[in-house]
């Protein structure tokens, strides 16, 4: 249904581009409804998505023992272009996920570990407890997080183990202005 | 008012993690989508791209062998077999503008950043559906508009030249494939 045939596009030339344009492929999806329509497709899918929830705590476990294992495999064996890869997918996922799942302070902590393995000019000189004090405090909010004080505990951890990061990432990249301007760049994503 | 018949719609996921593959699957089930097609690396979903010819493609960036960005360059080749022109939202954990600058550089439509909500992504298909914009080629770039708003009063290094009052006559694109038949 996408794809238009040929003659119904239509290209003008410029000097130094071209604009293509052709009628909306999509546009027999659309439907126009009376404004008191009560269809909710938005709410329906928060309502289905509310339905997952009850497996969100097995599926933040199994990411958080990937993050967990990529770790080990570097800990034991070093630091290689792959496992620094699947080191940051891992943590990278969790940044994703975690809020979506019910734990936005391990998503927190997960962003600051993407950022330390991203913006680290050499990762083999990162010191161990940076990588093992996030992966840790991840492991912690997720496999304990009825006994920690909750949300504002597990906050606390995110906000100061970021500044401990962001510290470290600002003192390293002390001469590299491009990674500096990256590291103190706002985030598009409103802070949890 | 306008709603989207998203059982008309076709559309193509490519996330690596299966949970997000999951909770996609289910948003736009729950929306109403019949076809939701799935693929877990960029690979594999330009083979279903070919294959599907979907309405909507949704690609994560982070993923193994080659990326969301690498997909969405490997589509939007304006000399391809496939369809070119198909709204790619790129749904990730990048979080930074140089990001979704990059991927706005790389032709996507759309960028939704992660955590990802109903509310989101709907907005977002809905905008893809009901707005499309042109598609501009130049010799560094194959996509649809990076322009949101017009500014005439823009001068900065990448301002297009020749428009309107500039037009240079060049044969189209669409006389160059009809010149080479």
């Amino acid at each position: 249904m996408a794809k238009n045939s040929a003659r119904d596009i239509e290209v003008t030339a410029f000097a130094t581009h071209h604009v293509i344009t052709q009628p909306n492929p999509l546009r027999k999806v659309l439907r126009r409804v009376e404004e008191k329509d009560m269809d909710d497709p938005v709410g329906r899918a928060e309502q289905a998505l509310a339905g997952l929830s009850g497996e969100f705590k097995d599926w933040m476990t199994t990411e958080v023992n990937r993050l967990s294992a990529a770790y080990v495999v570097i800990r034991n064996d070093g630091f290689t272009k792959d496992r620094r890869d699947e080191l940051f997918r891992a943590a990278h996922d969790i940044k994703g996920d975690a809020a979506t799942f019910g734990y936005p302070a391990a998503a927190g902590i997960a962003e600051s570990l993407c950022r330390v393995i991203e913006h680290a000019p050499d990762i083999e000189k990162v010191p161990a407890e940076l990588f093992t004090h996030h992966i840790n405090a991840i492991l912690a909010i997720v496999h304990e997080n009825t006994k920690l004080d909750s949300i504002s505990v597990s906050a606390e951890l995110s906000r100061r183990l970021r500044k401990v990061a962001d510290d470290y990432l600002t003192h390293v990249n002390r001469d590299r202005p491009e990674h500096l301007e990256m590291i103190l760049a706002p985030s598009i994503v409103p802070t949890q | 008012m306008f709603r989207i018949d998203f059982n008309k719609l076709r559309f193509l996921v490519c996330d690596d993690n299966p949970h997000m593959r999951r909770i996609l699957r289910t948003l736009l089930h729950s929306f109403g989508a019949r076809e939701v097609y799935e693929a877990e690396d960029g690979a594999t979903a330009l083979e279903m791209y070919s294959h599907y010819v979907p309405d909507i493609v949704i690609t994560d960036w982070a993923m193994p062998i080659f990326d969301g960005l690498e997909l969405a360059q490997m589509i939007r080749q304006p000399e391809s077999k496939g369809n070119p022109y198909a709204p790619i939202i790129m749904l990730t954990g990048h979080s930074e503008k140089r990001r979704v600058t990059i991927a706005r550089d790389a032709g996507v439509t759309e960028f939704l950043a992660k955590p990802i909500s109903a509310k989101g992504l709907y907005q977002r298909i809905l905008n893809v559906v009901a707005n499309p914009r042109p598609f501009i080629k130049t010799k560094t770039y194959f996509g649809p508009d990076r322009r949101r708003n017009t500014n005439s009063a823009y001068m900065g290094p990448e301002r297009r030249v020749g428009e309107k009052h500039e037009v240079l006559q060049q044969p189209s694109l669409l006389d160059k494939a009809r010149s080479s038949i």
